[in-house]
């Protein structure tokens, strides 16, 4: 079975998490031999934004020392073999452009979407 | 031709997210699936007639069928003549019927 | 006769935030009338679904006590549906994300209720008919 994971919802408890639970879960599953895709889309296409730093935060004398890295999650997985799509209109609409994301994605359209989704048997909306 | 469920659980009256299903159900309707958009939650709300909003025809026209949960229509006070003739009710048993069936589904 | 199926479900929402939830457990209810095995995996606030220290209240803006408020209690509810599937010969095998028990403080969850990971809701996944995932917002 291979299965499409799409992440919509965008720094959503990442800082508390200190991940995104859906690119951790992506990241657990494929560790567990899953045969995995992954979508981008809405504000998540900003993970894949190697500015990204939330570094820094402090709350009274607690220090947070390991903050979300996302933009690194998405390149491991990348790395791992899972391909990673990232949805092009909702990249410009953010102001996005390739200089400014992580290498390795795969920029596609609204128009591609049956196809990537004919290509794996289940369509995971988180 | 593949089978796909979409479940539509919001709507946003003017926010283009709220397209997301609609585009997507257009999208694989018109690459020759067979596509079901399942309205529920606020999902119906922009299924009462006289709602401003894009509407469901185009889609109808497209082959995508229109469901949406008569217990979410029931809990807002959307009776069955105040619906978009594109649209009609349905028992949620209608998505256990699609899974079971093997439909890709979709929840947003 | 009904050809008994198995669906798996992810659900991320905690109790009393979402219509999610009611959904899902409505969806949960019609599977395991027809006696269909029906697996769940609970990831981040939807292991709160089934935590056993949930208590019922009065409501004083109701006018009702606790006996006549009959608040819904999502612990309940997983019990009741956990019960119907036996009855009606399937069975409701629901997950808790271990890692998100922990950070919550969760453990005490009803009876029946596992301990999993993401590796669990994969092989679940994968020896089901189908897959419904209900993300949070």
């Amino acid at each position: 079975m291979k299965a499409l994971n799409i992440i919509e919802c965008a720094y959503r408890a990442t800082i508390e998490e200190q991940d995104d639970t859906i690119v951790w879960l992506t990241h657990a599953m494929k560790a567990a031999g899953a045969d995995l895709g992954l979508v981008l889309r809405g504000d998540a296409v900003n993970y894949a934004v190697r500015a990204q730093n939330a570094a820094g935060l402090a709350f009274g004398d607690w220090r947070q020392t390991q903050p979300p890295r996302l933009a690194d999650d998405i390149a491991l997985l990348v790395t791992k073999g899972v391909a990673v799509y990232v949805l092009a209109e909702d990249l410009v609409l953010r102001g996005l452009d390739a200089a400014d994301l992580v290498p390795g994605l795969e920029r596609v359209t609204r128009e591609s979407l049956p196809g990537i989704f004919a290509a794996h048997d289940q369509i995971w909306h988180w | 031709m593949a089978r796909y469920l979409l479940i539509e659980s919001r709507y946003s009256f003017g926010a283009s997210e709220a397209d997301f299903c609609r585009d997507l159900a257009r999208r694989l309707a018109t690459a020759d699936n067979r596509v079901t958009l399942f309205l529920v939650q606020n999902g119906v709300l922009p299924a009462r007639a006289g709602a401003h909003g894009p509407g469901f025809a185009d889609l109808v026209r497209v082959g995508v069928e229109i469901l949406a949960d008569d217990f979410s229509l029931r809990e807002r006070g959307i009776s069955s003549d105040r619906l978009q003739p594109s649209v009609k009710p349905s028992a949620l048993d209608v998505v256990i019927d699609r899974l079971a069936d093997g439909a890709k589904a979709i929840w947003h | 006769m009904t050809e008994r199926k198995t669906l798996t479900f992810a659900l991320m929402d905690a109790p009393y935030e979402s219509a999610r939830t009611t959904t899902a457990l409505r969806l949960i209810d019609i599977a395991t009338k027809r006696g269909y095995a029906v697996n769940v995996f609970a990831y981040e606030g939807a292991v709160m679904l089934p935590f056993n220290r949930q208590q019922p209240h009065p409501n004083a803006v109701h006018g009702r006590n606790v006996e006549e408020e009959n608040h819904l209690l999502t612990k309940d509810v997983v019990a009741a549906l956990m019960k119907a599937a036996e009855r009606n010969g399937g069975k409701l095998d629901w997950v808790n994300c271990g890692l998100c028990v922990d950070e919550r403080g969760a453990g005490e969850a009803i009876e029946g209720v596992r301990r999993g990971s993401p590796a669990d809701f994969w092989k679940l996944a994968e020896a089901s008919d189908n897959t419904l995932v209900i993300g949070t917002r």
